[in-house]
């Protein structure tokens, strides 16, 4: 009995034995544990608001994530209004993509000529099962046991570290960031910037507990914690042969793959070791060369507020005598097919990952990225992720996706590529709600099948504005109707009052008024 | 002006003073003010939960209540709430299209280019940012998010105010930051939409403003349900309650309403 109820308890995270234990491991850190490593990184097991009504409560987090997401709007606007020609930048954004879209086939084609002709080798993989493998027999016929990554999203998608590591390779994240959600056994929780919901304070109990060499700060300046990063690092950058990276956008007419990064570590990753493996989404395409220098204004200035990323490297196949003389590209489909699918849902593929649109949000500034339960956190995560997965059934917990938003439209407005994707999200409302259609009505649907009637008519809207009076009932002497402890309102009640309705609607107050118009 | 009054359904049910004091405003312009009577809802909370063939009647029915707008019966068609107003005009055809009603897609599109939010009315139609109202009050002005980024009202409401004689007008941080409300949002995810509201009622706080002004009262039911819960003493009023009075007539909203927030 005791036992059933604190499983009930800790279902719904009020069994304080948990709170002890999540408190104790707290202590014993130094830092809030992280979120453990998912089976399917697109699909972590929870709901949305499963997963923010935990992450709320991290109010260090909410503090973190408030600050770091104001410093870099703050600098991306100062970027932006910098830009005489910002508009018609954004919409030669929107069009490369949509043209690419539109030709995806022909241009993945001409790419995989173009890389090939170059000394480069070409791999396709259906799923993220097939990507891993590929990697993973590449690396394996070089007889070593670690390799060094550049921050890409395609790995985390597929969860390729954890697949190598069950396989006795060792895959060493090479980005700060990246590096301190590997040492602190967590996930990113945001697309550019993969532990925003750190500080100092954490990161410098997270390298002093699982660095190499275990080091001591005097001080959490990030200086200091940089420098101790970089020593780091050094050692394995020079020692690896193999590096994996992923690619922010890929050339078909010449066959160029491209990364912008910050901290140089992505550079040395893709010249130093002798073989490079490379990931990349399908739709990370552009047509031609020139396409180049659109992306290059909208991407840095959109992801970090920068005029232009201190490290841009770009490489066609291989060259002789200079970097990598082996270079394998592995292109990954995973869900993006099915996407295209979808007229409205596929401008979602246009995606440049450049987290503008996570960084506006209101929603993600307070629930944070793991409340997504997805590498793909915020706006395009709630749009993409249930798009890659097919997620229909609302048993789905992806299917919660598209609900985390109000709808503000602030994503839309800041989107370097103009995603629209309040549009997108209402659509794919509407597709979960058709695709659940002819089952067991829920509260929802029974709720907006009854309405439907009554608010599409003058006169029944009258009579209910009528039956609304009884509702002053329930309000006190105050006009205001406190907690109510029914299932429905409970969720509005808990932390607001409503007001009690008035004792005549507009309608009846108008026919008095007017009674001679008609 | 012969204006066609769209009162928007939360309006009529639970805040008549917004469409009240609407009225009043444009009465005290010079204008005709209509209310067809067959009105009653947009749809957009229907559209934006993902039912589209239940929001349907509900566009059909918005449709041919305003329609005679087309033949002349009024000039145009206001409603003072943003969010409603741009449900109409970005979302009435979409979904009369995505239904298979090509012929009510294209009516839908007719009539919500007739339909405009009150500070559109007031500054682009009528031309007039100065109504004469007077409200000694301390005034904050949370912009709403369908009036910065669907109709796209920009700084028009701000425009109005700036006129108010009286009135201490205190800017609010963050204005532009969603309140939380999001519709069903805030049942589907009550937790983070709490967390949002408390944010917003933070920077309320902050200003010292006595009333908190919006041009929704969704939002505004949704903030003052907060402000009022934790005993701010901070009203909600609608723009228009704002705009409706004059030093020499102040307009008080009818007895049998109720006071939001405080
Ligand atoms: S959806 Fe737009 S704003 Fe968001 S990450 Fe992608 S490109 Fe950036």
């Amino acid at each position: 009995m005791l036992d059933k109820l604190k499983e009930l308890g800790s279902s719904i995270g009020l069994n304080p034995a948990d709170w002890s234990e999540q408190d104790i491991e707290e202590q014993k850190l130094g830092w809030y544990p992280g979120h453990p490593t998912p089976d399917d990184p697109l699909r972590w097991g929870r709901t949305f608001p499963e997963g923010a009504r935990e992450t709320l409560q991290n109010t260090q987090m909410r503090r973190n994530l408030g600050y770091a997401t104001g410093k870099i709007r703050t600098k991306r606007n100062t970027r932006v209004e910098e830009l005489p020609d910002w508009e018609e930048l954004r919409e030669a954004g929107s069009l490369i993509k949509r043209n690419t879209l539109a030709h995806l086939p022909e241009l993945l084609e001409t790419f995989e000529q173009k890389v090939t002709e170059r000394g480069g080798i070409v791999h396709w993989a259906r799923d993220a099962a097939e990507a891993n493998e590929i990697a993973y027999s590449i690396i394996a016929a070089k007889g070593v046991d670690e390799v060094v990554k550049v921050k890409s999203m395609a790995t985390q998608e597929i969860n390729l570290n954890s697949y190598l590591e069950e396989r006795g390779i060792e895959a060493w994240e090479t980005d700060l960031a990246e590096m301190i959600v590997q040492l602190s056994h967590d996930m990113p929780s945001h697309i550019v910037v993969p532990a925003i919901h750190r500080n100092r304070s954490e990161v410098k109990a997270i390298f002093e507990a699982r660095m190499e060499g275990r080091p001591r700060f005097a001080t959490n300046e990030p200086r200091e914690l940089a420098m101790a990063a970089r020593a780091h690092l050094r050692k394995k950058f020079l020692s690896a042969k193999v590096a994996i990276s992923g690619a922010n956008l890929g050339v078909a007419e010449t066959g160029t793959l491209a990364v912008y990064e910050s901290e140089g570590n992505g550079r040395m990753c893709l010249t130093l070791p002798e073989t490079l493996i490379t990931v990349m989404g399908i739709e990370k395409i552009v047509p031609s060369y020139r396409d180049i220098e659109v992306f290059s204004q909208l991407l840095p200035r959109s992801a970090t507020g920068e005029r232009m990323n201190p490290y841009t490297s770009f490489w066609t196949g291989v060259t002789e005598g200079d970097g990598p003389q082996e270079f394998h590209l592995i292109l990954l489909d995973n869900g993006r097919t099915n996407v295209m699918k979808d007229e409205v849902g596929r401008e979602a593929l246009k995606c440049i990952r450049c987290a503008a649109c996570m960084n506006i949000c209101p929603v993600y500034r307070v629930s944070g990225g793991h409340a997504y339960n997805s590498v793909y956190p915020g706006p395009i995560g709630a749009i993409l992720t249930p798009q890659l997965l097919n997620a229909t059934d609302r048993k789905d917990p992806a299917t919660s996706l598209p609900f985390a938003s109000t709808l503000c439209g602030a994503c839309y407005d800041v989107c370097p590529v103009k995603i629209n994707i309040p549009e997108i999200l209402v659509h794919l409302r509407h597709t979960i709600t058709e695709a659940n259609r002819g089952g067991l009505p829920n509260a929802w649907d029974v709720a907006m099948k009854g309405t439907s009637s009554v608010m599409s008519s003058g006169k029944k809207m009258e009579r209910a504005g009528n039956a609304m009076k009884a509702g002053r009932l329930a309000a006190g002497r105050d006009r205001k109707i406190g907690h109510i402890p029914l299932p429905v309102a409970k969720e509005w009640t808990g932390t607001r009052d409503v007001p009690a309705p008035p004792a005549t609607s507009f309608r009846t107050w108008w026919n008095d008024e007017h009674e001679e118009t008609k | 002006m012969k204006i066609a009054l769209f009162s928007t359904c939360l309006n009529d049910v639970m805040f008549p003073q917004a469409a009240q004091a609407t009225v009043r405003l444009l009465e005290r312009l010079g204008h005709t003010v209509a209310f067809p009577r067959e009105q009653a809802c947009c749809g957009q909370m229907h559209v934006n939960t993902g039912y589209y063939p239940e929001a349907m009647p509900m566009i059909r029915n918005y449709v041919s209540t305003f329609e005679p707008v087309l033949d002349g019966e009024w000039d145009i068609i206001v409603a003072p709430s943003a969010s409603c107003t741009g449900a109409i005009r970005t979302q009435h055809a979409m979904v009369a299209r995505t239904q298979g009603d090509e012929e009510l897609a294209t009516r839908a599109e007719r009539v919500a280019a007739k339909t405009v939010d009150l500070p559109e009315l007031l500054i682009d139609v009528l031309g007039q940012a100065d109504v004469g109202a007077y409200f000694p009050h301390r005034v904050t002005y949370h912009t709403t998010c369908h009036s910065l980024r669907v109709t796209r009202v920009g700084d028009k409401p701000l425009q109005l105010l700036n006129h108010v004689d009286g009135m201490d007008f205190v800017p609010l941080p963050d204005a532009d930051v969603c309140c939380g409300f999001g519709g069903t949002f805030s049942l589907k995810n009550a937790d983070v939409s709490a967390a949002m509201m408390s944010d917003k009622m933070g920077n309320i706080k902050a200003t010292g403003a006595e009333i908190l002004v919006a041009g929704d009262y969704s939002c505004l039911m949704n903030i003052a349900g907060g402000l009022s819960r934790t005993r701010s003493g901070i009203r909600a009023m609608h723009l228009a309650e704002v705009l409706a009075g004059t030093r020499d007539e102040p307009w008080v909203a009818p007895a049998t309403n109720t006071k939001v927030g405080a």
